[in-house]
């Protein structure tokens, strides 16, 4: 069998083609927010919300709920609300150590939910699974694909309504506040932002693999373009491309999805950076 | 009445007084120069000015048709990230943002406004350079220019200058006495002492209490004007 051929058995599933809508949905998603997250210092962020979401997961299967989207997304966006106000604000633990706190209090609190209560005899399958990814965008059901893309829809309406807000508050936060903008307000707006998409992008790459999607697309395109509507594009252009080429590869050559579009990325990074240098 | 008038203001944070009994006004017109040494509350007053910090006590009014909010501001140049990626444009027009409300986009005027900003301060030839590319005169020239589409009432000035050589410092002062001519109302904080008696129709000296107020050759003749410059004079 050729390849088209076999691509094409492969397109008359309907669980293939859901992957590829909501897998380009989210990398379109995340690589728009990256750039903020990046600008902003918020990278670590991501990465603490992405295993504040996999505890949710754990206690969402404790619960046998039907969809754990259902728990995970107002966890994490409640964290991710927290996490800001205690980065941005003079409190008594720093932002970063709050981020690890969290972050690993998280990761052991759902290992240890999953192993005490779990019914499953696989349970390392299963957390393996919610870690990496693995296979999982391929096995979304009907619910979840129509919630997915209902939330990466209005999440890039959003982002449109609020682009030059965004861009002011992540330019220059002073300059934002003093002239009215409420700098509160969009802060909150970005956090919530970052905890949906990382909850949605957690089906397409595993929650330890999700900031690779933020940020690897952003900082590629960080390396060459120069305006702020440039990066942005051609991130989302990059995290694109990495996501639909990650999915037919792992499709193809049966490789766990998330892990392969991430090495797409970092390959489009390399390949951007090593352009950079030549160019100077 | 004033644009902003300060009266026994109080100014400082976590419950520490910073200055005390603060009286100030800025009219239309004038150039303000603060002055006063290292962790005097310059930087808190310029905060509570901008809103970004609530006085302790006393009473601030804005009047004179100004609205609190239509402020333009310079920051400190170390404020503004070095590595991001935005075009002049981007930077100007983002000023702009505070006349907009909910609109997802800039209308015409907004980006004429952008446009004329940039030619009164001479950098329309940059306008498609990327902002961390410039010189850090040229920098402050596209942060004045964003600062100008906020408001052409009242610029707020935070060290203009630090950072530049002294030939680029004299052409943002040129600029900066031209915009004053022109109407615009400036405050500034000023380490440089030459500019502050050169440019500056009024003079703030702050410290734990106020040190001074009034105009520029009051200050001169006040024991305390001689003092400070005498100091700072010997200093260099």
């Amino acid at each position: 069998m050729s390849l088209i051929e076999k691509l094409t058995y492969y397109f008359e599933f309907p669980f293939v083609r859901y992957a590829f809508v909501v897998g380009i949905l989210i990398a379109l998603c995340a690589s728009m927010l990256g750039v903020t997250l990046v600008l902003k210092r918020y990278s670590m962020i991501g990465d603490g919300l992405s295993h504040v979401a996999f505890g949710a997961i754990a206690i969402a299967s404790v619960l046998k709920i039907s969809s754990d989207m259902y728990v995970t997304l107002p966890v994490t966006i409640i964290c991710a609300i927290v996490l800001l106000k205690t980065g941005a604000a003079d409190s008594k633990i720093k932002g970063d150590a709050a981020i690890a706190m969290l972050s690993v209090g998280a990761l052991a609190f759902g290992y240890l939910i999953l192993n005490v209560t779990s019914t499953n005899s696989n349970v390392s399958g299963d957390v393996c699974t919610t870690l990496f990814g693995s296979t999982s965008i391929l096995l979304l059901k009907d619910k979840d694909v129509y919630l997915t893309i209902v939330l990466a829809v209005v999440l890039l309406i959003v982002f449109v309504l609020f682009y030059h807000k965004i861009f002011a508050i992540t330019f220059d936060e002073s300059f934002a506040k003093a002239t009215g903008i409420r700098t509160g307000f969009y802060n909150t707006l970005i956090a919530a932002i970052s905890a949906v998409v990382i909850v949605l992008a957690m089906n397409l790459v595993g929650s330890l693999l999700v900031s690779a999607l933020i940020i690897f697309p952003a900082l590629s395109a960080m390396r060459f373009f120069k305006s702020f509507k440039a990066v942005i594009i051609c991130s989302a252009v990059i995290s694109v491309i990495c996501a639909t080429f990650g999915i037919i590869v792992s499709i193809l050559a049966n490789t766990p999805t998330g892990a392969t579009i991430v090495a797409a990325d970092i390959v489009m990074f390399l390949f951007f950076h090593v352009i950079s240098l030549l160019k100077k | 009445m004033a644009y902003i008038s300060f009266e026994n203001v109080t100014l400082g944070y976590e419950g520490q007084a910073v200055v005390s009994n603060l009286n100030f006004e800025i009219n239309k017109g004038n150039y303000l120069c603060i002055i006063g040494e290292n962790g005097s509350g310059k930087s808190t007053l310029v905060k509570t000015l901008l809103g970004l910090r609530n006085a302790m006590g006393g009473k601030i009014s804005f009047g004179d048709g100004l609205r609190k909010n239509e402020i333009g501001y310079l920051p400190q140049h170390t404020m503004v990230q070095k590595d991001f990626p935005a075009i002049v444009s981007e930077v100007v027009i983002s000023g702009c943002l505070n006349r907009r409300g909910l609109r997802p986009f800039y209308n015409r005027a907004e980006k004429l406004r952008a446009k004329e900003a940039m030619e009164r301060l001479e950098i329309s030839h940059l306008k498609d350079r990327c902002f961390r590319e410039l010189s850090g005169g040229q920098q402050q020239r596209v942060l004045l220019a964003r600062a100008l589409c906020a408001t052409d009432k009242l610029l707020l000035l935070d060290e203009p200058v630090a950072g530049l050589d002294p030939r680029v410092t004299e052409e943002l002062y040129e600029i900066i006495n031209k915009l004053n001519t022109e109407g615009v109302t400036i405050a500034m904080v000023s380490h440089d002492l030459d500019a502050t008696t050169k440019y500056a129709t009024h003079i703030l000296h702050v410290g734990q209490t106020p040190l001074y107020f009034g105009t520029k050759e009051g200050y001169m003749k006040s024991a305390i004007g001689h003092e400070f410059i005498r100091i700072r004079r010997r200093k260099k």
